[in-house]
């Protein structure tokens, strides 16, 4: 092959990836609500990184002479029981949030892909075993499973994370095991097997990089349900331990004074429901961005 | 067809197998001493070591995991469920008494969802782009976004609180005050529908708008049939398919969500006696109630995958 034509080859190679990218972009960008999604999350981004620069008040300072405020100048969102800053701990609780779903969803991602990898790739028996595995795992309700988990292991927000990784396992497992099965069947594969590659060769450099898209929408979808998870547990009282702050825990404790203060459940409610909301939303975009197929399977 | 139902039933076993094994030795991994909790009721001063021992005798706990395990199961046979140490009572008769409050309210919140989801998806399927498609699908994503605990409280505080229409915890078994029990029901069944709700009219629209647009249904418009007979002699019996799928993913979700719901609302089912088995490390009731939800959501899901080869002929078992 001349030098000319492999430079064709690469300039047509950049053409098609440009042309993929602005495609991608238009789609995504089209709608709004997408938009906003992608603005609440860099929002969550913003107050998580930034919180105590944000944060009106020290979040974990009590002061029992303003404790249970209404909402005023002074204190936006009022005050909870112990006299702290309700909107400063809603700020902090941005970084419980994302920690816990960020990191369940590495651990989740990383054990489920990789035995939906093997599940795939090697099939037969091995197969068997990881799907009865993950069947078994998925018999069980998440919050349950994750509860049951948490308990095995101990409260704390680390066991949390561990616990929810564990729990989410299944649904990337089986993402990627459908991949494998698909892709495994392409004649690139057959080539690089004749040409005598190994079989982690073929696994790691072949197979692996072209499950990904389906792979990254199921990641953006699931941080909002991770994040989810990670309340309702921390509702029930499991993860975050005092003074942290966390949504979960927030709405629990401004549960008891909700007939004279419904503002202290209700604005950490509100806070979950809009990043939950939001990585649904942008979720949804990257998927028809990244393979309109997807529509409906995911 | 029949060596597909006996695989199933044996794959739906071995699952089951699984989970309880999973949920044995995730229990004896707790921290803490189980024995140590069932005395501390009474009086910890006067507990020698022999008499923990012979404490530990009696729940079976000096013997190996594995022997404890089969024992456990021999005794599941049996009808045994062992006893709970928290309580001072048969599981099995605790499971008996909260069990049926959970699928009381878990049936109504299916049935609920199932007849919402269907109806507002097919609406916003045929009305694709109209007012009535936009609130539907905005609806349905935030449906699938809410916090149910947190929606639970905001509607105690509605509904309970400011209006008092409803009360706002508790339960009454419906053939003692069916009116009561209404009333006392409308609020957690709500909260526990919601989500498959939302799921559903998701996957009823989605569904839906592909079966529309395939020909059969343009030749049906074309016949000049009116839109009811187009839409439910054509279009719904294959537009629904998908939706069999999510029964078993929502039975599943309703389970999970009653942990919370019957929390909050005070409800003596099963959710709530799974929370406090958890926190009071019971070991007991935490085996047999989490072995009797992966139970039904096991057997939901085989007769998901069953009925789908009669609704749908096309599918073939292999």
């Amino acid at each position: 092959m001349s030098q000319e034509t492999a430079a064709m080859n690469d300039f047509e190679e950049n053409v098609y990836q440009s042309a993929n990218l602005r495609r991608f972009f238009r789609i995504f960008f089209t709608r709004k609500i997408v938009i906003f999604g992608l603005f609440i999350i860099l929002l969550l981004l913003f107050c998580a990184i930034f919180a105590p620069f944000i944060a009106p008040y020290d979040p974990y300072k009590q002061d029992l002479r303003s404790a249970v405020l209404q909402p005023c100048k002074a204190h936006w969102l009022g005050t909870d029981a112990l006299g702290r800053d309700t909107l400063s701990r809603i700020i902090y609780g941005s970084r419980t949030s994302l920690m816990v779903g960020v990191v369940a969803l590495g651990i989740a991602a990383i054990i489920g892909m990789t035995l939906g990898l093997l599940a795939g790739y090697f099939g037969g028996m091995v197969n068997a075993v990881i799907m009865r595995l993950i069947d078994a795992m998925m018999a069980v309700p998440l919050l349950l499973l994750a509860l049951v988990i948490a308990a095995v292991l101990g409260g704390g927000l680390s066991n949390v994370m561990i616990a929810l990784g564990i729990g989410l396992i299944p649904a990337y497992c089986r993402l990627m095991c459908g991949q494998v099965l698909t892709i495994r069947e392409n004649d690139y594969i057959l080539a690089s097997r004749a040409m005598g590659a190994r079989n982690r060769r073929i696994m790691l450099a072949h197979i692996l990089p072209n499950c990904f898209p389906p792979l990254i929408v199921l990641v953006t979808m699931q941080l909002g349900m991770t994040i989810l998870a990670e309340a309702g547990l921390s509702f029930l009282g499991i993860g975050i331990e005092p003074p942290g702050a966390a949504w979960g825990a927030m709405v629990n404790d401004g549960y008891k004074y909700l007939l004279t203060h419904p503002i202290l459940s209700i604005a950490p409610g509100l806070a979950i429901m809009l990043v939950v909301f939001s990585f649904n939303m942008v979720g949804d975009g990257l998927r028809d961005a990244l393979d309109p197929r997807l529509r409906g399977a995911i | 067809m029949k060596t597909y139902i006996i695989r199933r039933l044996i794959q739906g076993l071995l699952v089951l197998i699984l989970v309880s094994l999973m949920i044995f030795i995730a229990m004896r991994m707790l921290p803490g001493d189980p024995v140590l909790i069932y005395i501390s009721q009474e009086d910890m001063q006067t507990f020698t070591d022999d008499d923990l021992m012979k404490l530990r005798k009696q729940f079976g706990l000096d013997k190996p995991l594995l022997v404890q395990y089969v024992h456990w199961v021999a005794g599941l046979f049996k009808g045994d469920f062992g006893k709970s140490m928290h309580y001072d009572m048969q599981v099995s008769y605790l499971v008996a008494k909260r069990l049926p409050i959970t699928i009381h309210l878990g049936i109504l919140a299916s049935i609920l969802s199932i007849l919402f989801g269907t109806f507002s998806g097919v609406v916003s399927a045929l009305r694709r782009g109209k007012h009535v498609d936009t609130f539907v699908t905005l609806f349905a994503n935030l449906g699938i976004t809410v916090p149910v605990f947190w929606l639970a409280i905001v509607m105690i505080y509605f509904f309970g609180l400011k209006l008092g229409w409803l009360p706002v915890f508790g339960y009454t078994w419906p053939f003692d005050d069916f009116w009561m029990s209404t009333k006392q029901a409308i609020m957690p069944v709500i909260c526990l529908a919601i989500v498959p709700l939302s799921g559903t009219a998701r996957q009823t629209r989605s569904s839906m708008l592909e079966v529309i647009n395939q020909d059969y249904i343009r030749t049906a418009w074309a016949k000049g049939l009116p839109e009811r007979d187009v839409v439910f002699r054509h279009a719904i019996k294959n537009g629904l398919i998908p939706v069999v799928t999510l029964i078993g993913f929502n039975v599943r979700y309703i389970f999970g969500g009653s942990v919370l719901i019957e929390t909050v609302f005070n409800i003596p089912g099963m959710g709530r006696l799974l929370v406090d088995a958890v926190f009071s490390q019971d070991y007991g009731i935490v085996q047999i109630g989490t072995l009797i939800i992966a139970g039904v959501v096991v057997i939901t899901n085989l007769l998901v995958d069953l009925s789908y080869g009669w609704l749908d002929p096309r599918v073939r078992y292999n």
